[in-house]
This record gives C-alpha cells, sequence and structure tokens, in this order.
C-alpha cells in the first residue's frame, strides 16, 4: 500500500496524479503490464491463455446479446433459438460467435492446459495458479453443459437428463438430490429456468472472479516458461529479472498475433462450418425437446467426451460416476504428484516423454470413444484407456521422486 | 503476541462469529429450497388414480404419471403360469438389480398377483415397448409367451416386464410405487400412505 501513496505523490500533477491519489490505476497498469517482467522465452503454447480470455469476452458480449432475444420457458426456448437464427437482424451470426465460441473456449483451455502439463507450470511456487485453474475448468464445464440445455432440443433435453441423472450415484439422497437439481420429477420448465439463471447470472460471475483470482496469483508468483527456469533469481541492480521482458509491449503485441490467427481459424469455422459436421452443434439438437422419444444415440459436446466415455466403460452406473469424479479431482493434486525438482519436459528423460505422450494419446482416443455408439470392443479399449489415464498419475508420483533429469541451466540462453 | 490477547473479547468474538455463522447457515436454508420441486410441479407430479375394476382380463390399459406412461394389465392365469419357466431365459429373473418397491415380490412383480403395474419406458434408451399379450410365434421371438416388446432397439420383456437374454436394456423394466385404495382403484405414486 506504500507503494500507491509514493507513485501518488511523484505524479502528483494533472488528471492521472489527481486520479491516481484517488486509485491507483498507474501503479495497476505497471504492475500488470508495463512493468510486468515475463520471461523472454515465450512460444507458440503461450499464446493460449490470453486466447481463453478473448474467448471469455466473445462468450459474454455475444451472450448478453443473446439473452435480449431468448426466453428460458419451455414451451419457447426451441422457437426462440429459431427466430434469433431466422428472424433477428444479425442474430444467426451472434449465436454462431456464442456456439463456436464455447468449443473453441475448450480447445484453448485444453490447450492451455496442456502447456502446463509440458513445462510444469504447475510446479511450486504455481500451485494455487493451477488449482485456481482447475476451478476455472470445472466452473467452465457447468457453464457450457447448462448453456447447450437452453435450447431445448432433443440432445439439451436428453443430455441434461442423463448428466442430472449422476447425481443419484450419489449414496443415500441420490434420488432427493436429483429431483432438487431438476426442481421436478422429470427435466421440465423448472429445470430450463434454473439453468437459465445459473448459465446467465451465476456461472459468469464465478468465473470472472475466478479469472482474476488465476491471473492476481500468476502475477504474484510469476510466469513460468518453456525452460522452466526460475527467471527471479538473476536480476540486475534495478531488481529487474534479467532474462524477464515487460509484459507490455512485447507480449500484447505477441499475443495481438496470436489473436490474429486465431480469429483466421475461428471465424471460418463460425462462417463456414459453424456446427463443424455435427460435432459443435450435434445434428439431434435441431428437433425440439421430446420427453417421449429418446435420440438414438445419447452423447455429450466434444469437449466431455473424455470423461463419458470413463463414465460409460465402468459397468456400474455408481462406480462409473465415481471415476469420472477422480479423473477430475486427480488433475488437483498434480503439483504434488509430480515430485521432480525440474519443471520443463525439455530437461526430463525420456521415460517421462514417453508416458505424456502415452496420457495425450489416451485422452484423446478416449475422447472419439465417447462420440461413439457402444460396443463391446470399444468398451474392452475405454476400460483400459481408462485404467491408463489413471496409472499415469500413479506410475508419476514413484517416478518422479528419484527421476533422473539432465541438468538446468542457471540462465535462459539467448533466442 | 498472545499476551496481549484480551480473553474475554477473545470469546467474545469468537462467539458472534458462531452466532453469525449458525444466522448464515439458517439464511441458506430457503436458498437451497427454493430449488426443491414447486407446489405446481408436486401437484402436477402427485399420485395418480385409476379404476381397475374395468380392465378386462389380458388386456392393459395406459395412465400418465410424471409425464411417463404406466401400464396396468389384468394378467389371464394362462399368461401368469408361463412366468416360473421362463426364468432361464431372462437377465435378472428374480428382479435382484431392478427398480421396484419392496412390497411387489420378484417373480409376478405385482401386489395382487394377476394385476401387473409397471413404467411403460424401456430401461435401454427411453421408447414405450408394446403390448404383446398373446403367446404365439412373433417375427421378433418364435417362443414368445406374451410380454412387451420394444419396437425401437427389439428389447423383450416378459409379461412380469422382465427382460430377456439377448435384449439391449439391462434392467427389468420398472415398478412404481403404487398402492390399493379399495379393491378396484389403485393409486401410483403413493408408496401406502394414507394421505
Amino acid at each position: 500500500m506504500g507503494k500507491i501513496a509514493s507513485s501518488g505523490s511523484k505524479n502528483a500533477a494533472g488528471f492521472m496524479g489527481w486520479l491516481n491519489a484517488r486509485l491507483p490505476v498507474t501503479q495497476f497498469y505497471k504492475d500488470h503490464l508495463s512493468e510486468y517482467y515475463a520471461p523472454k522465452n515465450f512460444n507458440f503454447w503461450y499464446f493460449f491463455g490470453s486466447l481463453a480470455l478473448l474467448v471469455l469476452v466473445n462468450q459474454i458480449l455475444t451472450g448478453i446479446w443473446l439473452t435480449m432475444h431468448y426466453k428460458p420457458d419451455a414451451d419457447k426456448a426451441f422457437g426462440m433459438v429459431e427466430y434469433i437464427m431466422r428472424d433477428v437482424p444479425w442474430g444467426w451470426l451472434i449465436r454462431y460467435l456464442h456456439t463456436t465460441g464455447a468449443s473453441a473456449f475448450f480447445v484453448v483451455i485444453y490447450f492451455h492446459m496442456f502447456r502446463g502439463l509440458l513445462y510444469g507450470s504447475y510446479k511450486k511456487p504455481r500451485e494455487l495458479v493451477w488449482i485456481i485453474g482447475m476451478v476455472l475448468y470445472l466452473a467452465l464445464m457447468a457453464e457450457a453443459f447448462m448453456g447447450y440445455v437452453l435450447p431445448w432440443g432433443n440432445m439439451s433435453y436428453w443430455g441434461a437428463k442423463v448428466i442430472t441423472q449422476l447425481f443419484g450415484a450419489v449414496p443415500f439422497v441420490g434420488e432427493a438430490l436429483v429431483e432438487w437439481v431438476r426442481g421436478d420429477y422429470l427435466i421440465s420448465d423448472a429445470t430450463l429456468n434454473r439453468f437459465f439463471a445459473l448459465h446467465v447470472v451465476a456461472l459468469p460471475l464465478a468465473i470472472v472472479a475466478l479469472v482474476v483470482l488465476h491471473i492476481a496469483a500468476l502475477h504474484t508468483v510469476g510466469s513460468n516458461n518453456p525452460e522452466g527456469i526460475d527467471i527471479k533469481q538473476h536480476k540486475d541492480e534495478n531488481g529487474k529479472p534479467l532474462d524477464g521482458i515487460p509484459f507490455h509491449p512485447y507480449y500484447t503485441v505477441k499475443d495481438i498475433f496470436g489473436v490474429g490467427m486465431f480469429l483466421l481459424i475461428f471465424l471460418f469455422i463460425v462462417f463456414v462450418k459453424p456446427d463443424m459436421g455435427g460435432l459443435f452443434l450435434e445434428h439431434d439438437n435441431y428437433v425440439p425437446a421430446d420427453p417421449a422419444v429418446t435420440p438414438l444415440h445419447i452423447k455429450p459436446v466434444w469437449y466431455f467426451t473424455p470423461f463419458y466415455a470413463m463414465l460409460r466403460a465402468v459397468p456400474d452406473m455408481q462406480m462409473g460416476a465415481l471415476i469420472m469424479l477422480l479423473a477430475i479431482v486427480v488433475l488437483f493434486f498434480l503439483p504434488w504428484l509430480d515430485r521432480s525438482p525440474v519443471k520443463s519436459i525439455r530437461y526430463r528423460r525420456w521415460p517421462f516423454k514417453l508416458m505424456l505422450g502415452l496420457f495425450t494419446i489416451t485422452f484423446v482416443v478416449l475422447g472419439w470413444l465417447g462420440m461413439q455408439a457402444g460396443s463391446v470392443t470399444l468398451t474392452r479399449i475405454a476400460q483400459a484407456l481408462t485404467a491408463f489415464y489413471f496409472f499415469y498419475f500413479i506410475w508419476l508420483f514413484f517416478y518422479s521422486r528419484n527421476e533422473k533429469y539432465h541438468e538446468v541451466p542457471e540462465r535462459i540462453e539467448d533466442h | 503476541m498472545t499476551d496481549n490477547v484480551n480473553k474475554s473479547r477473545r470469546t467474545l468474538l469468537l462467539s458472534t462469529g458462531a452466532v453469525g455463522a449458525i444466522g448464515a447457515g439458517f439464511a441458506a436454508v430457503p436458498f437451497l429450497k427454493s430449488w426443491l420441486p414447486s407446489e405446481r410441479a408436486k401437484a402436477a407430479g402427485g399420485p395418480v388414480k385409476a379404476d381397475v375394476s374395468k380392465v378386462e382380463p389380458g388386456q392393459m390399459i395406459n395412465i400418465l404419471w410424471r409425464g411417463q406412461p404406466v401400464f396396468v394389465v389384468n394378467r389371464t392365469p394362462k399368461q401368469l403360469d408361463v412366468l416360473e419357466s421362463l426364468n432361464g431365459k431372462l437377465k435378472d429373473p428374480t428382479s435382484e438389480s431392478s427398480v421396484q418397491p419392496a412390497y411387489v415380490d420378484n417373480i409376478n412383480r405385482s401386489i395382487k398377483e394377476n394385476l401387473l403395474v409397471v413404467v411403460g419406458i424401456c430401461t435401454h434408451l427411453g421408447c414405450s415397448p408394446k403390448y404383446y399379450p398373446d403367446l404365439v410365434p412373433q417375427t421378433f421371438d418364435a417362443e414368445w409367451k406374451g410380454g412387451f416388446f420394444c419396437p425401437c432397439h427389439n428389447s423383450r420383456f416378459d409379461i412380469s416386464g422382465r427382460v430377456f437374454a439377448g435384449s439391449p436394456a439391462s434392467r427389468n423394466l420398472d415398478i412404481p410405487p403404487y398402492t390399493f385404495l379399495d379393491e378396484n382403484t389403485i393409486e401410483i405414486g403413493n408408496d401406502g400412505e394414507q394421505a
């Protein structure tokens, strides 16, 4: 707090002086942009943090506009989405930006999380950055699921039915919990209304707050980098890290390039293939919700399918729900499961590279399996891969304890 | 630091905090409870009465309860006699893993032997099975002994709603809670408590 007062008194003149004496605007700008020193060697993988922020802004903006034309009423919701698509000026674009944005959000977040796995960004001192990020991921999943229910298509309806039924797996109070979540004995208008409230008000508030915490925690400990070297160990006489560069202008410019590339792909999808062949918008959701007619093949949108494959792989519904939950919970503990002192994959040896590679393939293949109609062979594969998913973390826990690694340099070499 | 703690003030602080926490707990109740089914939903999902005196032997009536069809079948002795003999062909002949109230038995799956009350939703993917009462060969089963057949994915159930092996459905048809209000009237959705 002393900083604020001093910066206020130094620039006491003019409008900024007046402002800074009352609100530390300049100090905030310095702390987080012009004097936030990020490692000088950020690469491709470091685009996705700022891209996630961009997609969040897109979702909020297009989301607000969509609510202007939508009614969360079981009798009207499906028609309102058709109305937005056909009658509202530019409504089709706003909706496609929102629906494509949902999938883009998960693409970006999965890359962002994978970056963390590659370079050990979850390790000390960034455990909390990782954990807040994981909470964000959960909030985002809830947000996406509830958003998917709002168009009240038949896949919305049955997806909601299957997912809310998962609460029935809770021992003793399961069935009561399902009724509590649905607000009725079946998925109905009451369910649609509360999902709307959560999707439009509660979860976006929580997500924005969590993003603030995520960045605040990151800027407290500083950014990791592809080398996994702590740049705060070597500072110049002014206390600036020798291997750091100010976020603005260096990385704002880099990120703007990333934004350009991203928008090129994103908008191509929005204009040319917004349903992505049934991957982003499922065909069954172009039919109004019908409690009496089940879609032939109930499947969630692609970003949930790795976990859905795990759920289906377990023959027992309760165990399946538990496994699915554990698959996410285990990620929270990653900072303590990986006990190697080395952060970046660049200085770890082949066993880690091999296992992380297999883990990544496992996750992707599970995602594919989660989209397929069940068959005996596919279920066997899903079971094996689910086992490997968990085995990876157990292996990592024991392997990383006495892991042999390449020596990590003191400084980041010139690029 | 501990030297400067004023004990009575600390106690006051802690007890104020505790009371505040209890208050917050109470304040949360209305918010949590407002998620429960509303009175209107409860009324719409409440128990449904049905007169079963007019259901002829072998006949089925269809009653809507909580948005789902409930089949009520007055089974003939002929239909009932085959039940035991089918056990070998079923996935779960004694209904161990099926959804049904404790007061129905495991083979007839009913309170009164002849009167079957069953949710008419296939446990596979929620289609509504069709009633094939006659003990005659069918295209889908040459040894058909009466029961339900789901046209969506060929799940077959016997006249007690027990699923045949080889069907995609893995669970017997669900039995809803129901009770006899008198000889001729059943109430579906009522476990026997006289409300």
